[in-house]
């Protein structure tokens, strides 16, 4: 635990400025930079900004927190335990916000909230694998072995994510911007004018994901301190 | 490996001794088909066959893995923590619940066609997709299984973390059954083929690799 009250007002440690501005950047430039007009799209393509970034934060949180459950496992250190379900909470926190995000995009292009598409049903069964890890979580008590048998199944979690949400929709068709044989999302995004507020957008998200993540963990390293 | 034929063996004789158990699952997988017979009449619509007979599978597959470490009593695990190795236990695991699958999968069809009717046109290749789906999930029921009974001995808790892992494998699985029962040609689901023994690799590894951290008490 370090006390960061460096030279920057608040206190806040740098990332964290950047953090914020990068998604007002986002947000305010989202909704005003110049979008290629293409036929069904129209301005929902600004969703870029927002629903594909969000899952790419998400996608790096869960890794984060893969990372950090291989990591108890090798070495029994109870605060990568904290750090890989937090990080695992803020992961489903942006999932969700995600599959909203689609929603109403879909809405708006596909004329529904929700179709029997592969990467549809991917997104929704990886959540409901971190759903189940969450669950698992929360039904043992003793700390080590909810650590180590929450990290063997985030191993899982983790892999059928990429099953699902990489691998899968590709080998069918989907309606999904990116699938069903077509390259990634660089189709749409091939305009500059995108890509200069699409890579700020996919980090100042993750910036953000990573530093309610950390509060969460201090909390949680406070409150096991506290009761122990 | 003769550790693993040896505790496969040691599993077949255990399973023999308590027949109450597996003519239980028998039983259960007659009465899921009787009860779907009664609530369906007959079956026309060949995706609803293909579904139905993949869903019975599936919750007789949880019902029958779930006890493999759900009720094995700590005494036991302790006494096989001394005597096998981890790793080879999980395999033979794996194995032997696969024998179990194939066992309840044979006696669905059976009786399944019995009572509702058989349209499979390409019966070889039914089979195989009975025996590549049975051994993906006996590989993530067992693993599971070995999860769900650290957690607690809880079955809801066995159901909802095998089933989004089960998705994956039951979609490929019931589409290739499908193409066989529409007869198509094996070139055709080739590549569902590969990506089933793909998946199910995966899982074996990952099993492998992970159920020894499991295990350590």
């Amino acid at each position: 635990m370090k006390k960061e009250n460096s030279s920057l007002p608040l206190g806040l440690q740098w990332w964290k400025w950047l953090s914020i501005a990068l998604l007002f950047y986002t947000v305010i430039m989202g909704f005003l930079v110049e979008v290629p007009r293409l036929p069904i799209l129209h301005e929902t393509i600004r969703n870029l900004f927002f629903h594909v970034t969000m899952w790419f934060a998400m996608i790096i949180l869960m890794m984060a927190s893969l990372v950090y459950g291989i990591r108890y496992l090798s070495t029994n250190n109870i605060d990568f335990d904290r750090k890989a379900s937090e990080t695992a909470l803020v992961g489903i926190f942006l999932g969700i916000l995600g599959l909203i995000t689609g929603s109403i995009w879909a809405k708006n292009t596909w004329g529904a909230w929700w179709v029997n598409d592969a990467k549809l049903n991917g997104a929704a069964a990886t959540m409901l694998v971190y759903f189940a890890y969450m669950i698992l979580r929360g039904s043992m008590d003793d700390e080590h072995r909810r650590a180590r048998i929450a990290a063997v199944y985030s191993i899982f979690a983790f892999t059928l994510m990429l099953v699902f949400i990489m691998i899968l929709p590709r080998l069918t068709d989907s309606l999904h911007p990116g699938n069903g044989g077509n390259p990634g999302f660089g189709k749409y995004d091939l305009d500059n004018h995108m890509r200069l507020v699409f890579y700020p957008a996919v980090i100042g998200w993750t910036l953000l994901s990573v530093w309610i993540a950390e509060i969460r963990i201090r909390i949680k390293r406070l409150k096991d301190e506290q009761e122990s | 490996m003769s550790e693993i034929t040896f505790l496969i063996k040691k599993e077949i004789l255990l399973e023999w001794k308590q027949k109450y158990a597996f003519n239980g699952l028998l039983l259960y997988v007659i009465s899921t088909v009787f009860v779907c017979y009664l609530s369906f009449k007959q079956i026309v619509d060949l995706p609803t066959w293909n579904a139905l007979f993949w869903i019975i599978q599936l919750f007789a597959g949880v019902n029958a893995i779930a006890k493999s470490f759900l009720q094995e009593s700590r005494g036991r695990m302790l006494y096989y923590y001394t005597i096998a190795d981890p790793r080879s236990f999980i395999l033979s695991r794996i194995i032997y619940n696969f024998m179990l699958m194939m066992v309840i999968s044979g006696f669905n069809l059976l009786f399944y066609s019995l009572f509702i009717g058989n349209p499979v046109q390409d019966m070889p290749m039914f089979i195989l997709a009975m025996v590549l789906g049975s051994t993906g999930f006996s590989a993530v029921l067992s693993m599971v299984s070995a999860i769900a009974a650290k957690a607690g001995n809880n079955f809801t808790l066995m159901s909802i973390l095998s089933f989004p892992i089960l998705l994956p494998l039951l979609m490929v699985t019931i589409r290739f059954s499908k193409n066989a029962l529409d007869g198509l040609a094996f070139s055709v689901s080739q590549s569902l083929v590969i990506m089933l023994l793909g998946f199910i690799a995966m899982i074996v590894a990952m099993a492998y690799m992970l159920f020894p951290y499991l295990w350590r008490e």
